[in-house]
């Protein structure tokens, strides 16, 4: 017990330094949103029309909508560049390092996921704080509600990072993962504008929308600040983390690491 | 929703129960709120095109303007059922209750005449001629002066309401919308639609003591149109109901100046207190609901769904 208790306080906080020593990661990872809150919702604020829907219970502003989205917008970068971290390991070679610990792959791959996911939650709160300071409040209450659901928020797409991680076998081809996951994950979502607002336009994009798992991160962590519970959010998101992390298991699983070699 | 329970708990104490009616402007409806619930609990059928909407001093009966059928009609808040009508003169779209509880006086919007009104005989005791599409109507708390806004002639009409004559008139800026006396009936306010602006007099001289402009960060000046207002306890605060912005501005009466502005529903035009002024209720035209202001935090807490085109609100205690 103790080994797998040292493994994952080493991973952890080896993610941890990493981050710490990388002061320019945290600003930029902090300047993406805040782009997005300070400026292009203040460019969209009287374009998109206002409504009420769950959670909200009065009208509320661009910028108080996009907050909720902003925040797995962090979390999705994030499991995205710790896929990027895990593909330049494994050039490097401290992957190789990594995996030939006695403890289970599995494991590693868990505290890998939660080293991430703890940086991702600290990176949401430093954004939700400076939203605070411009005056984007949520109720008191829905910071410390929030925190599970960007837990579980965080590990189904850190999980998704490393199903990535497994299918990349070099840093340039990163790019790719940027154009055909993050960007369509991000927009054909709820984060940015109600998925009413979307059937609007088209019921096709609507529908994929609906189905598409960041959408549903997004949702939890929305009601989560307001402080009301979504279960069909938390069922799909959590769904689509065992999903992810069978998918990653898989893809790091040695045996199919070797016959990959092999042919 | 937990933290509106949580609000609402420590604001509306059981003492303080009461309801907000809202005329449906299209809907020829009322809509009446619960304060406690903020839900509609129930919906009574009025004249065509209710509008203004005041309740009698000890709240036994309630009196609507019903525009289209040319009428103020006298309901029984218990049951809903109409009493009677009263003689209105045409259009009737604003009223003020004078403090004998007697006397209506009511801005006839066609015909450019203030009508005054025995709600006990039921008779025209006074027919003021002001100026044209008269709608805002005021009465000073000790009863000698009534004040009728006339949207096109943009004036002020100062009634006496000893002889039922008009004696001063005073310009303000374009469509004068809704007329308040405030500070113990020291200063008379006057919101101008299009004008933009909320004009401050002395009532003793009728000298304009300052002029409240307002701009919406986002929103077009032209949308900014000031309508309905109401004032917090101890009239330190003003809310304004900026119309199509779909904002409530909250101005200092000391200052004058504009301190915030809330989001609302679209087209906010008139607005009630509750029992202890915690909790503000604004009518929403073009969005056809309420929102509820939480006051001390200035902060809209939740909208809710009514008729359509809600215009004018009026508090009744239930307890």
């Amino acid at each position: 017990m103790t080994a797998y208790l040292t493994s994952f306080r080493a991973i952890v906080l080896r993610e941890a330094l990493r981050f710490i020593h990388q002061r320019e990661r945290f600003i930029a990872a902090l300047m993406r949103p805040l782009v997005w809150l300070l400026v292009f919702a203040a460019g969209f604020r009287a374009a998109l029309g206002l409504s009420i829907i769950p959670p909200y219970q009065t009208y509320i502003t661009y910028e108080t909508y996009i907050v909720p989205g902003l925040c797995g917008m962090i979390l999705l970068f994030n499991g995205m560049q710790s896929s990027l971290s895990l593909v330049y390991d494994r050039e490097m070679g401290s992957m190789k390092l990594l995996l030939t610990s006695p403890l289970p792959r599995g494991w590693l791959l868990f505290c890998k996921l939660a080293g991430s996911t703890i940086i991702s939650i600290l990176q949401v709160y430093a954004f939700l704080a400076i939203a605070a300071a411009f005056g984007i409040t949520m109720p008191g209450w829905g910071y410390v509600a929030v925190l599970p659901a960007l837990l579980v928020a965080g590990l189904m797409l850190g999980a998704l990072g490393l199903v990535l991680s497994s299918l990349i076998k070099q840093l340039e081809n990163f790019a790719g993962v940027m154009n055909f996951v993050i960007f369509p994950m991000f927009f054909l979502s709820s984060a940015l504008y109600p998925l009413w607002k979307m059937a609007e336009s088209s019921k096709l994009l609507h529908d994929i929308c609906a189905v598409n798992p960041f959408t549903h991160a997004v949702e939890l962590i929305r009601f989560a600040l307001y402080l009301q519970f979504n279960g069909a959010a938390l069922g799909w998101t959590c769904l689509a983390a065992l999903v992810f992390t069978g998918a990653a298991l898989l893809g790091y699983d040695p045996a199919r690491t070797r016959m990959g070699r092999k042919t | 929703m937990i933290r509106i329970a949580v609000t609402l708990a420590l604001m509306a104490p059981a003492a303080f129960a009461g309801e907000i009616w809202v005329t449906n402007e299209k809907d020829d409806t009322i809509s009446v709120i619960s304060t406690e619930t903020l839900e509609v609990i129930q919906t009574y059928e009025t004249g065509e095109r209710p509008r203004g909407i005041i309740f009698s001093r000890d709240y036994s009966r309630v009196y609507i303007c019903a525009s289209d059928s040319n009428a103020v009609q006298v309901m029984d808040p218990e049951t809903g059922k109409i009493l009677n009508d009263l003689p209105s003169g045409d259009d009737p779209e604003q009223f003020v209750l004078h403090p004998n509880d007697r006397h209506l006086y009511i801005a006839n919007e066609d015909d450019a005449i203030t009508t005054v009104v025995d709600t006990e005989t039921r008779k025209v005791i006074a027919q003021i001629d002001v100026g044209v599409e008269p709608e805002g109507m005021a009465v000073s708390p000790d009863g000698k002066i009534a004040i009728t806004t006339s949207e096109t002639t943009n004036m002020a009409h100062w009634i006496d309401t000893e002889t039922q004559k008009l004696f001063a008139n005073t310009l303000v800026d374009s469509r004068p919308r809704h007329a308040e006396f405030v500070k113990g009936g020291t200063e008379m306010w006057v919101s101008a639609e299009i004008g933009g602006t909320i004009t401050v007099f002395r009532t003793a001289d009728q000298t304009e003591l300052a002029k409240i402009e307002f701009a919406v960060q986002g929103v077009h000046p032209d949308r900014v149109q000031p309508v309905g207002f109401e004032f917090t306890a101890g009239d330190t605060h003003a809310f304004v109901a900026l119309g199509p912005s779909n904002h409530v501005a909250v101005v200092n009466t000391e200052t004058y100046e504009v301190e915030d502005y809330i989001l609302v529903g679209r087209r906010v035009w008139h607005m009630a207190f509750n029992a202890d002024r915690s909790l503000l209720f604004t009518t929403n035209g073009v969005s056809g609901d309420v929102t509820v202001i939480d006051v001390a935090a200035r902060e809209a807490i939740k909208s809710i769904k009514v008729g359509r085109f809600p215009w004018g609100a009026a508090f009744r205690p239930t307890d």
